[in-house]
């Protein structure tokens, strides 16, 4: 039973001994003490009357004296009754209220409601598991798709910040350790809506352990985890975590492509980036040259590595070295933020410049400085906090690098549009004019709007990145109709308008097709990956869901009425 | 020695021994039955009752279950005695003493079991 339950009982356990003990003496009393009728006879008051007295004395209601007017014993022991038993009312309902007000009561009231909400989940669920600036932003991101999330957080600010967001969906929020097996279980973790894990705390132990907890726990389970150093990674990839994400590893790889092919760069880019951004311009990193990085933590090894296999020249500032380990042709001491040590680091001939150490202003201060050697340096600014965005952005660094925005980024990526990632890697193996191509078809259907890229699901519900099933297509295809893929991407309006959407990848039990042609033939099972604007993504919506439209699209008839305005319209002798 | 065990006990064994009194007697004769027996009797329960409540244990829900059906058969002579005095004029004939005696034999077997698996509790615990 609940423990919410037993702590009242068990409290009022004492108010509740009072009341019966003072109820009885005075109830004893009023039957003992000689009483009078209405004719002056003596009398006893039964102990049905003394009670029905005593009930409505203790009360304060005071019906008067029943069943006949007493006697000046009685008066003087109804006195000592209206004392006594109004004090053990008060008392006893005093202890309810202060109980009420008892802080660990009211987390044990709170964790209740908390795992009756989950508990009366219907629909598929993701738990988040710490809402910092990773978890609100893929909270927001779920919640922005119509989909459902569970969050647990140490910190009772930050629940608070998500009661205030005024989700469109409710949130069961708890503030409690999410490296609790019992908290995850509470939180919904062996529930069986419950679609994915994401560990997106501060701390890589606790991520570690709900990853741990949530693979013995719910074997089926998708879980997403943040890891920011490789002992952690492999430790969860040895226990078959499905997605490890390490933001400086995924960075520095995306600073890789963007040296070498642009135009890659700015695809990724611009499919998984969040739909609220514009589109961006390319950017060109210098691939000849020489580059300078500053703080050489876990970013600043992730980068050295990946440039040295770029074959480009390096020089490392750190001011730690003893802590952090240098590079093996040694490194420049100090902290990069006085022009002494840039100095040393011929920051003037260099053509790049790496702020990566985990402060801000130092960051900051170090792009103005070397700015002021060398005002056409490409900069990279590693961005630790989101509250510093504004100065942040009045730098104008050529890439700012946002460790919880990638994690968000690629972890939303992977629950909503798991198809991206292997279109991704298809199109790493295409050289950069084909991607300069695809991006200039991109925004020629997109204009200077963020293109929404999603996926659609023929018949495969459950799967982490679903919609809603299409089932005006599903159910052509089972009458065996021909759906071709042209035909989802006809305006629902005007057949002959195309909608502003291209498709990237077609993937059927056949295989993969990448950039499927408009002809394809659709079979039951098949999902397709779109990319256009987000009016195209609502429109096609129609198409799928909808027969007749589905049908318009297809045949270019218009609907045909339904069998009761047939009967009707047959009845009146209208014609069509 | 725990004074909350003595007075849990304490309230158990009374609820007993002042229920078997008000049984002890001719069961349809009503001078044989005191009403302020039969009073305490209730009074004596409820507390018993009260003092249960809250228990996690298996041991506990069982004293707790045990209480609540005597302090049940109790409630049910008070109304039967409440209405054969005020609903119904008859008055303590031998039928209504009769009845109400044996709802409160069957309180005396609740309360029986209540102090057996008292005493069964005290026994496990070896100390």
């Amino acid at each position: 039973m609940d423990s919410v339950i037993f702590t009242v009982i068990r409290r009022m356990r004492f108010p509740l001994m009072a009341l019966t003990i003072v109820y009885s003496i005075a109830v004893l009393g009023f039957t003992l003490i000689p009483a009078q009728d209405a004719s002056g006879n003596p009398a006893r008051m039964g102990f049905f009357d003394a009670f029905y007295f005593v009930s409505y004395t203790a009360t304060t209601i005071g019906f008067g004296e029943l069943p006949y007017p007493f006697t000046p014993a009685q008066r003087l022991w109804t006195i000592v009754c209206i004392y006594a038993t109004v004090i053990v009312w008060i008392y006893s309902i005093g202890t309810l209220i202060s109980l009420a007000q008892d802080a660990g009561f009211n987390r044990a009231v709170t964790r209740r409601r908390f795992r009756k909400r989950v508990r009366e989940l219907t629909r598929p669920f993701y738990l988040v598991c710490g809402y910092g600036e990773t978890g609100t932003a893929l909270t927001r991101a779920l919640i922005h798709r119509n989909r459902m999330a569970v969050v647990i957080d140490v910190d009772p600010q930050r629940i608070s910040a998500l009661k205030m967001e005024n989700y469109q969906l409710f949130v069961p929020a708890l503030c409690a350790d999410a490296g609790v097996p019992t908290i995850l279980r509470e939180a919904g973790l062996k529930h069986d809506r419950c679609i994915g894990v994401v560990a997106v705390t501060d701390d890589n132990e606790i991520n570690l352990k709900i990853s741990i907890t949530a693979k013995l726990l719910h074997k089926d389970i998708t879980v997403y985890a943040r890891s920011d150093s490789s002992d952690v990674e492999k430790n969860m990839e040895s226990f078959e975590t499905d997605n490890v994400v390490d933001p400086y590893e995924t960075f520095a790889l995306h600073l890789a492509i963007a040296l070498e092919m642009p135009c890659q760069f700015l695809i990724h880019r611009w499919l998984s980036g969040l739909n609220i951004e514009k589109l961006e311009e390319p950017v060109y990193p210098p691939a000849t040259g020489l580059w300078v990085i500053c703080g050489f933590g876990r970013f600043g090894k992730a980068i050295y590595s990946r440039l040295k296999v770029e074959g480009v020249g390096v020089i490392v500032i750190e001011a730690t070295p003893d802590r952090t380990g240098e590079p093996a042709e040694g490194c420049i001491k100090g902290r990069g933020t006085e022009a002494e040590t840039l100095k040393d680091a011929r920051i003037e001939s260099a053509v790049a410049l790496v702020a990566g150490t985990s402060d801000d202003t130092n960051n900051l201060s170090i792009v103005m400085t070397a700015k002021e050697l060398n005002s056409r340096l490409f900069v990279v600014l590693r961005q630790n906090e989101l509250v510093n965005q504004d100065i942040v952005d009045a730098v104008h660094a050529d890439i700012v690098m946002h460790p919880s925005a990638i994690i968000a980024n690629r972890i939303r990526v992977m629950m909503m549009v798991p198809l991206l990632r292997e279109f991704i890697v298809l199109a790493k193996m295409q050289d950069n004019a084909w991607a300069c191509e695809l991006a200039s078809r991109i925004s020629a259907l997109v204009g200077d709007e963020a293109p929404d890229v999603w996926e659609v699901c023929l018949k495969c519900s459950g799967l982490p990145g679903d919609r809603t099933d299409p089932v005006a297509v599903i159910r052509a295809l089972t009458d065996k109709q021909t759906v071709r893929l042209g035909h989802l991407m006809y305006d629902p309006h005007k057949r002959h308008d195309k909608l502003r959407c291209l498709t990237l990848l077609l993937k059927s039990e056949h295989g993969s097709t990448f950039l499927p042609k408009p002809e394809t033939a659709l079979s039951v099972g098949d999902r397709i990956l779109f990319c256009g604007s987000s009016a195209a993504r609502d429109d096609m919506e129609w198409t799928l869901q909808n027969e007749n439209i589905l049908r318009y699209s297809m045949t270019g008839k218009s609907r045909s009425p339904q069998r009761i305005w047939k009967v009707l319209a047959h009845a009146l002798g209208v014609r069509h | 020695m725990n004074p909350n065990k003595v007075f849990f006990g304490f309230f158990i064994v009374l609820a007993l021994t002042l229920n078997f009194g008000f049984v002890v007697g001719e069961i349809d004769r009503p001078e044989h039955h005191h009403v302020y027996e039969f009073f305490a009797v209730i009074v004596v329960n409820v507390i018993a009752t009260i003092l249960k409540l809250g228990d996690r244990t298996q041991m506990g829900a069982v004293l707790l279950a045990t209480s609540l059906v005597a302090v049940l058969q109790l409630l049910a002579g008070a109304v039967v005695w409440w209405a054969a005095i005020y609903v119904s004029d008859i008055g303590m004939t031998p039928t209504v003493t009769a009845s109400i005696v044996s709802l409160a034999s069957g309180a005396v077997l609740a309360n029986v079991v209540s102090v057996v698996l008292l005493i069964v509790e005290t026994v496990t615990v070896r100390r």
